[in-house]
């Protein structure tokens, strides 16, 4: 219940700070990877506010083996850098270049009841399962 | 430079970090958003939180659409070329879950946590988007 309830407020806050970042208008985002046409570095600050804030607490809560309400903590090892990470952020980035949507916006989007988010969701959602399919 | 809006970005950035933070502290998981995407739309364990992070994710923006700003037009530009958005979502989808993550699950808590896996797909990734909205500017379809 207590899990339920934490992912729940802490998805509302993320949400509200795609949005007051304007990480949720995809010219926004747009601006920001146009680097040699009136570049808009903005977006450079939300990444940057969030690592300043999360850095800490991660460096702090690292030995950690429970979390606050008992669960057990799983972190990602520290793997070779392989292929998969080269060649999936390689088309990531084409896929956020061509519309200006990562995953956090694509689903906040739904709030704006365009047709064009939920079908660019959709998608995304194919592209997720394709992968689950066809890679190991 | 237009609408160059470093203090709102900031300011959000910082709320997504507390958000970030929040869900480190309580439950012992990392907020990588594509991640969580891919746990909802499969069986796995934890579907009915990470279901509702991204219900949350939808309601914050609604909360501030509608209840709080009501008078201000909700600013979301985008391309209408299934072209473009079809691809587009399809590249999002597939990349995010072969490179392990996006710019929440990379960008922020990857380098937050010092990976330098992290690093470089942070890198990689804002360089191909990058290179790709340079393409579409010099076919004409990106102003």
């Amino acid at each position: 219940m207590k899990d339920k309830l934490i992912s729940l407020v802490s998805g509302v806050i993320f949400g509200i700070g795609l949005v007051i970042s304007e990480m949720t208008n995809p010219d926004k985002v747009i601006g920001f990877l146009s680097i040699t046409h009136n570049w808009d570095a903005s977006l450079i600050f939300v990444m940057g506010g969030g690592i300043i804030v999360a850095g800490p607490f991660f460096f702090l809560l690292k030995n950690k083996e429970t979390s606050a309400i008992g669960n057990q903590i799983n972190l990602p090892k520290n793997q070779k850098l392989d292929n998969k990470i080269i060649v999936g952020s390689a088309l990531f980035g084409i896929g956020w270049g061509l519309v200006g949507l990562c995953p956090g916006p694509a689903i906040a989007a739904v709030a704006t009841f365009d047709p064009i988010a939920f079908v660019f969701l959709i998608s995304m959602a194919a592209g997720v399962l394709t992968k689950k399919n066809i890679v190991k | 430079m237009h609408n160059f809006t470093p203090v709102s970005a900031l300011i959000g950035g910082v709320i997504i970090g507390l958000s970030v933070v929040l869900y480190f502290y309580a439950t012992g998981r990392l907020a990588g958003i594509s991640g969580i995407f891919e746990n909802t739309i499969t069986n796995s364990s934890k579907r009915v939180s990470n279901a509702l992070f991204l219900i949350g994710l939808i309601i914050g923006p609604l909360l501030i659409y509608y209840l709080i700003l009501p008078d201000k037009p909700i600013a979301f530009e985008i391309t209408n070329s299934y072209l473009l958005i079809i691809p587009g979502g399809f590249l999002v989808g597939f990349g995010t879950r072969l490179g392990g993550g996006c710019t929440s699950g990379h960008g922020i808590c990857g380098i937050g946590r010092l990976s330098v896996n992290s690093m470089i797909a942070t890198v990689i990734f804002l360089i191909t988007g990058m290179i790709t909205v340079y393409i579409l500017q010099q076919l004409g379809i990106y102003l």
